[in-house]
This record gives C-alpha cells, sequence and structure tokens, in this order.
C-alpha cells in the first residue's frame, strides 16, 4: 500500500482540485417519455419485468429463485470503497421509452430521438455510416431497462453468428440461454449477483457456431437515461468449438446529483480452441468535483474456459463511476487453457476504485497473464485487488501478475492487495508492482519540448498504459487513448 | 535586434538567490560559452531561462526575440523557439522516442499556427537526422531515455534539438559523462545546426567541450554573475589557471557578509 506524498507541479494539484464533472461531455439528458416501473424490490415487481419481456415460466422461475436467495445475503463490505447505505426499496427496476412498447421491427422504426441520442455520443447504428469505417463493428444499443437496436444481425446471421438482445434471445433461442445463463456466475454468487438474476432487464447475446471466426467486432453500448433508475444488464456470450469473436462494451450516463446503481453481470463461456476477447471502456458518470452524483458500478464478470485450450481476455479501461467494485475473472477449467487481464483503471476527484481480477486454474497446463495500470488523481481511492488460485489438480500453472500504479498530486491513494493460493507445487507465479509518480522534472521537460501539462500528462499516462492500451482493438485503441486524456483532464496546470 | 538579451537579472529558488546581476547579450548566428565553478549558477541560469517551476526572478529583464521571455509558460518559451539540452535528460516509459518526437514537434508547430506535419513525411526527416546522429531506428522505437546510456541520453537531446530546429539552444553540461567518442558525435551534431539565424548558449564546467564546439565568445560565471568575457583563448587560460582568481573575484564582487560555505549568497 503506498499513498501520495508531496512533489508534484503546484498548478497540477490545483487544477486536480479545481476539476469537476463538468468536463464529462456525455453527461446530457434525453427528453423522452418513459415506461417505468413503481419504486421498491418484491415479487410482484419482478413478475411485471419478466411480463414485459413476455417471459417463459422457467426464466420466471429462475428470477423469483434469485431474489429468495438475495433476501438472505449481505452486502458485501470488503472492498476499499466508502458509499452512503442503498436503500434498494427505493430504487426503480425498469425503465424503458415508450416509443419501445410497440417493438419496433427495425433501426429505421426506432424513436429518432433515441437515434440522435446514439449519434450525439459517436455510436452510429446506421449500418451504412459504419460502412464507411475502415472495418465495420455491429452495435446493440441498450437504453436504460431495454434495447434499441441491434445493427448487421443479418449478416452475422449468414455466419451463423446470433447477436441480439437478451430479451429477445430469450424467445428465439431459449434453448442456447436455458443451457448457459448462470452456468457461469450462479444466482448465489454474490449479492449484486443475486440482486441482477431477480431483476435484470436487457443486455446482449452472442453466440459463435463452432469453427466460426466471428467476421466482424460486435459491441455493446450501454446508456443509463432515466433518473433514479438502476441499469441491470445481462450479457452472455458462447464462443462454441474452434470460434473467436472480439466484443467490446461502452457505457455513459447523464449527469445528476444522485447515485445510481448499476449491477450488471458478464457470462462468458469458452469452449474447446475457442477465443474470446473482451473489452470495456467504462465512461459512466463519476460525479462532480465533490462527490455528488456518479454511477455505483457493481459489477460481476467472468469467463469460463470451460474446454481445453480455450482463451478469454479481458481488457477494461475503467474511468467513470463514482463507485467502481469489478473483478472481471478466469475460470480455467479445461487443460491448457489461458486466461488474461489488462485494466487501466483512472479515479480524479473523489472517484473510488476497487477492481481487479480472479484466475482459478483447475486444468493442467493452464496459464494467465494479469496487467493492472491504475491512475489516481485528487482525491481518489484507487485498490487493485486480485486473486491467483491454483487447484491441487492443476499441474503446471503458470501466472505472471504486474500491478503498476501511478500517483498524480499528494491527496490521493493507491492501494494493492493481491492473494496468491497455490495448492500444487508445481505452481510458477510471479507477482510484480511498482508505485510511481509523475515527477515535476518530467512534466518540466515535457513542457520544455511544447506540450501544454494536459499533453503533458495524457503522453506519460498513456506511456504508462501502454501494455494494456495495446490489447484494446485497434478501433478503440485511439479512442481509449484520447479518454484516457480527457479523464485526467483538468488533472494538471 | 539582439536574440536574447538578459540585463541584470537577479533570481534562484526558494529563498536562495543565484544569479545576482546577471548581464548577457546572443545574437543570432553567435555561439557563447559559459563556463564557471560548480554553483556559481549556471544550471540556474538554463532553468530560470526554460522557466522551471520553483525558480523566482526577483529583478532585471530577459528579451527573447523582442518579448519579454520571463512571462511566458515553459512551453510558450518552446514554441517561441528556445530550447534546453538537458543535463540530466528525463526518461518517459512507454512512449517511444519517435511518439515523444512527433508529439513535441507538431506541439511546436501548432503553437506557431503552422500545420501539424503528416507521418510519412516526420518519419523520412527523423530517420535522416537519426542517421546523422549515428542513431539506428530501434532507437527511435524504444521508450523514450529508458535504458539509453550517458551518451546516448545526450545524443538524443541534440537529435531533438535537430527536429524543433531551435531559434536558441542552451546545452546544459552537454559533455558530462561523455567519452571522447561520444562527445565527437554530440559535437558533431550541434556544430550541423550552427548558422546564421541561430544562437548558441553552451554551459560547461570543463574546457575539452570547446575543443570540439568552438565558441565565439567565452564568458567566466563566478556566484551568479560573469566576472569576464573574451575570445576562445580565455577557456584556454582557465583550463591552465583553473577558477580559483577568480572566486576571490566573485567574493569581493559580492561583498562577503552573505556568502554561504557553497559561495551562494543568501537573497
Amino acid at each position: 500500500m503506498s499513498e501520495a506524498k508531496a512533489g508534484i507541479d503546484r498548478d497540477t494539484v490545483e487544477q486536480v482540485a479545481n476539476f469537476g464533472g463538468e468536463n464529462y461531455k456525455y453527461g446530457f439528458t434525453t427528453e423522452i417519455d418513459a415506461d417505468k416501473a413503481p419504486n421498491g424490490l418484491n415479487t410482484d415487481i419482478i413478475r411485471f419485468i419478466s411480463a414485459k419481456k413476455e417471459e417463459p415460466q422457467w426464466l420466471l422461475d429462475w428470477r423469483l429463485d434469485a431474489f429468495e436467495r438475495w433476501k438472505t445475503m449481505q452486502e458485501p463490505d470488503w472492498a476499499h470503497v466508502d458509499y452512503p447505505k442503498i436503500d434498494y426499496q427505493d430504487l426503480c427496476y425498469y425503465a424503458a421509452p415508450k416509443s419501445m412498447e410497440d417493438g419496433p421491427k427495425s433501426l429505421d422504426e426506432v424513436d429518432p430521438e433515441l437515434l440522435r441520442t446514439y449519434e450525439k455520443l459517436g455510436i452510429p447504428l446506421q449500418e451504412q455510416e459504419v460502412l464507411a469505417g475502415v472495418r465495420k463493428v455491429a452495435v446493440d444499443a441498450v437504453f436504460d431497462s431495454v434495447s434499441v437496436g441491434t445493427t448487421f444481425r443479418d449478416e452475422l446471421a449468414k455466419v451463423g453468428v446470433i447477436f441480439c438482445s437478451f430479451s429477445e434471445a430469450v424467445k428465439e433461442h431459449p434453448e442456447l440461454v436455458r443451457k448457459y445463463l448462470g452456468s457461469v456466475v450462479p444466482q448465489s454468487d454474490n449479492y449484486f449477483a443475486a440482486l441482477n438474476s431477480a431483476v435484470f432487464s436487457d443486455g446482449s447475446f452472442v453466440y459463435i457456431p463452432p469453427g466460426v471466426r466471428c467476421p466482424m467486432e460486435l459491441s455493446t453500448y450501454f446508456r443509463i437515461n432515466e433518473a433514479n433508475t438502476g441499469q441491470f444488464e445481462r450479457t452472455l456470450v458462447i464462443a462454441d468449438r474452434d470460434s473467436y469473436v472480439s466484443y467490446l462494451e461502452g457505457c455513459t450516463a447523464p449527469m445528476r446529483d444522485e447515485n445510481q446503481l448499476h449491477a450488471a453481470v458478464v457470462e462468458l463461456v469458452a469452449l474447446e480452441d475457442a477465443e474470446i476477447k473482451y473489452s470495456t471502456v467504462q465512461n459512466w458518470y463519476p460525479g462532480d468535483a465533490d462527490g455528488i452524483g456518479g454511477i455505483y458500478n457493481f459489477v460481476t464478470k467472468r469467463g469460463d474456459c470451460r474446454e481445453a485450450r480455450a482463451r478469454i481476455s479481458w481488457t477494461q479501461v475503467e474511468t467513470g463511476s463514482a463507485v467502481t467494485w469489478k473483478y472481471p475473472s478466469c475460470i480455467l477449467r479445461g487443460d491448457d487453457t489461458v486466461g488474461e487481464f489488462y485494466s487501466i483503471a483512472i479515479s480524479n476527484n473523489l472517484q473510488q476504485v476497487d477492481s481487479g481480477t480472479k484466475m482459478l486454474h483447475l486444468g493442467r497446463n493452464t496459464s494467465s497473464k494479469i496487467i493492472s495500470k491504475g491512475i489516481s488523481a485528487g482525491r481518489s481511492s484507487n485498490a487493485y485487488r486480485g486473486q491467483v488460485n491454483v487447484h491441487p489438480k492443476a499441474a503446471n500453472a503458470r501466472n505472471f501478475t504486474q500491478c503498476d500504479s501511478l500517483l498524480i498530486g499528494d491527496k490521493c491513494a493507491a492501494h494493492t492487495v493481491p492473494y496468491i493460493e497455490a495448492r500444487n507445487i508445481s505452481a510458477v507465479l510471479e507477482h510484480e508492482a511498482t508505485t510511481s509518480k509523475i515527477s515535476d522534472d518530467q512534466m518540466f521537460y515535457c513542457r520544455q519540448r511544447g506540450l501544454d501539462p494536459e499533453e503533458a500528462v495524457a503522453l506519460i499516462v498513456n506511456g504508462f498504459c501502454r501494455d494494456v492500451l495495446q490489447n484494446l482493438p485497434m478501433e478503440f485503441a485511439v479512442e481509449a487513448q484520447k479518454l484516457v486524456g480527457i479523464s485526467l483532464e483538468g488533472s494538471v496546470g | 535586434m539582439a536574440l536574447l538579451e538578459i540585463n541584470d537579472l537577479h533570481a534562484g529558488v526558494e529563498d536562495k538567490q543565484i544569479l545576482n546581476g546577471f548581464n548577457l547579450t546572443i545574437n543570432a548566428g553567435e555561439v557563447h560559452a559559459i563556463m564557471g565553478p560548480n554553483g556559481s549558477g549556471k544550471s540556474t541560469l538554463s532553468y530560470v531561462l526554460a522557466g522551471r517551476d520553483g525558480y523566482e526572478t526577483q529583478n532585471g529583464a530577459v528579451q527573447f526575440d523582442g518579448q519579454a521571455l520571463l512571462d511566458m509558460t515553459p512551453e510558450d518559451r518552446a514554441i517561441a523557439g528556445l530550447f534546453l539540452a538537458f543535463q540530466y535528460p528525463l526518461e518517459i516509459p512507454g512512449v517511444t522516442n519517435m511518439t515523444f518526437l512527433r508529439t513535441s514537434l507538431n506541439a511546436v508547430r501548432r503553437g506557431r499556427g503552422e500545420a501539424e506535419m503528416d507521418a510519412a513525411g516526420f518519419l523520412r526527416m527523423v530517420r535522416e537526422k537519426a542517421r546523422a546522429m549515428g542513431m539506428d531506428d530501434d532507437m527511435l522505437k524504444r521508450p523514450l531515455n529508458v535504458g539509453f546510456s550517458g551518451g546516448e541520453k545526450k545524443r538524443n537531446e541534440v537529435l531533438q534539438m535537430a527536429v524543433l530546429e531551435p531559434r536558441l539552444a542552451i546545452l546544459d553540461e552537454t559533455d558530462s559523462g561523455l567519452d571522447i567518442d561520444a562527445l565527437q558525435t554530440v559535437a558533431d551534431g550541434v556544430n550541423a545546426l550552427r548558422g546564421e539565424d541561430r544562437g548558441m548558449l553552451v554551459i560547461t564546467h570543463y574546457q575539452r567541450l570547446l575543443d570540439f564546439i568552438k565558441p565565439d565568445f567565452v564568458h567566466v560565471m563566478v556566484q551568479g554573475r560573469i566576472v569576464r568575457s573574451g575570445g576562445p583563448e580565455l577557456a584556454l587560460e582557465l583550463e591552465g589557471s583553473g577558477y580559483g582568481a577568480y572566486l576571490d573575484a566573485g567574493a569581493d564582487l559580492q561583498g562577503d557578509a552573505h556568502a554561504t560555505s557553497e559561495g551562494v549568497p543568501h537573497a
């Protein structure tokens, strides 16, 4: 553990102090009539959500079962985060734009106001706009509790790839959903996962058939719009034997004074020789300079390398949210499976991050790699929490962990909490950790070469994050690089 | 109009005054050398001119190309054409030498209202200049100064100078830590940049560097001011006699009431 000490450019510190949420460029609200469930959490609300989505009985039962389990569970308090107690009865668990009620058949029928929202966010929902780009990216756009539309479905269907909203998957591919839902993150896995299992609304569903390399990047864009509403999406990605998919999710929300809860579950299943690359650019509203507002991001993400030689790679760029509680993990069940976790977590102002990963080595000859880069500025707190666990039967397990912290200013904190448990003598586990600061000398050097302080910090921080940025799909690496700069905007003078 | 005109400069860091009535004029096309013992304020002068945080001016003025230099931010000074070759160049992990050079050049060009250089043209230009400095492509791809030897770091400083083409280049102890071959390479790089539009200020403790970079003027700096100026022959004279005589003279000039043991008087 380490805390930042003095020594940074004075302007830097002042500017960090002055920096508020006003730099958040996705903070606008869409004025749109919403169909909202009454506040509160009970079986009626769960039945209401399930009915809205015309779900089969088995799924309603699954939700109710999860709710029963949730009621017996305690909110976790071990993370290095501090927030007021959440009143789960005072939240809205379902909100959908009224115009989505009639179920538009295609994007052409979607309310133009919704389309304009995505345009403003820089997310192309018109396929021809995307075609102009270098490579195609299929998008599923989730607005509050519903999916607004999914692009390139027909083209993907030609190679057998299923990419649709979770609600549609329940209707059209119930056998796949039933087989895999909860198979990686069980209902009672943890408090927030249980809550999600009870009230999840929409999310994305992906199935890649055997032997298929998904011909384009798939992505889901999550937007919370309604006030006092939680978003509880559920994403399920299945890569069948010898298939490959690269998937990216992005998230933003309006600037609001109250905190909003986002409790998602993502499950990945990779079968024999399959590979899933899952990237996240998380840019939820972080709250203002005084810590007012912002998203509580309590997310469970887990991938299961279920069969031999499967590979799952998580890459995350976490810049938003008031509080982040998130540990994308890999279960290395099959022999010769590989799990990777690449993370950049930036905290500014009063943001709190407790994030990391779990690598669970069960099969033989499994290997995992963890590269974590934490950047703290302002009065924020940034913790890496990781677990590497080697099962007695997991012969020849390999792990390499590198976790680096960078501090800007003297009021922020960085914490590193690694747990390592090896129960097989043949395991080879490495852990490296560093803590550094942007020095006055580095800043002066850059400025002497013509860079203004913000450019200098962006350059230094991007250099610090390079190992992780390199793992993002090319289309998003440039965006992520800019986001790194923007998140720390004003963090220097 | 002079390129750089320093008048009666009193400056220092925190409560220590280090420059005590420093005067110097550099015209375009001239190479000036400043020599002096340790603690005479040579590096302070370079930091004050480049605008390093924490250095305060109590009195005096500096005109650079007709602009009041001391009112400008460090980056604006760089954009105006002031370049400092650092005595201890900084490392920036993860940022390749090439990326740093391009970011720097584009920042300077933007600041001057010029268009940014396209990637292909930039690559060609940098490779050519790097080759002239005896640097291969590999060095351009490595993270800035990380794992560079002392000689490589100094060569890299001169490469940055060649790319940015400043109006005034200040070389702060560029000879320190260099063996004779590295010194020759660095000096060749610097000499190639001499020109009638460009001024240079070469700061050094030893006369050796001036065998390779021939100055037009040599100044002896003691206790924060120039105590003697002359031509290149002055450097040779110092090589023989040392700074001893000037230290005494400096003390006289200063008055000895406030002199500390390092020869740095209090403000």
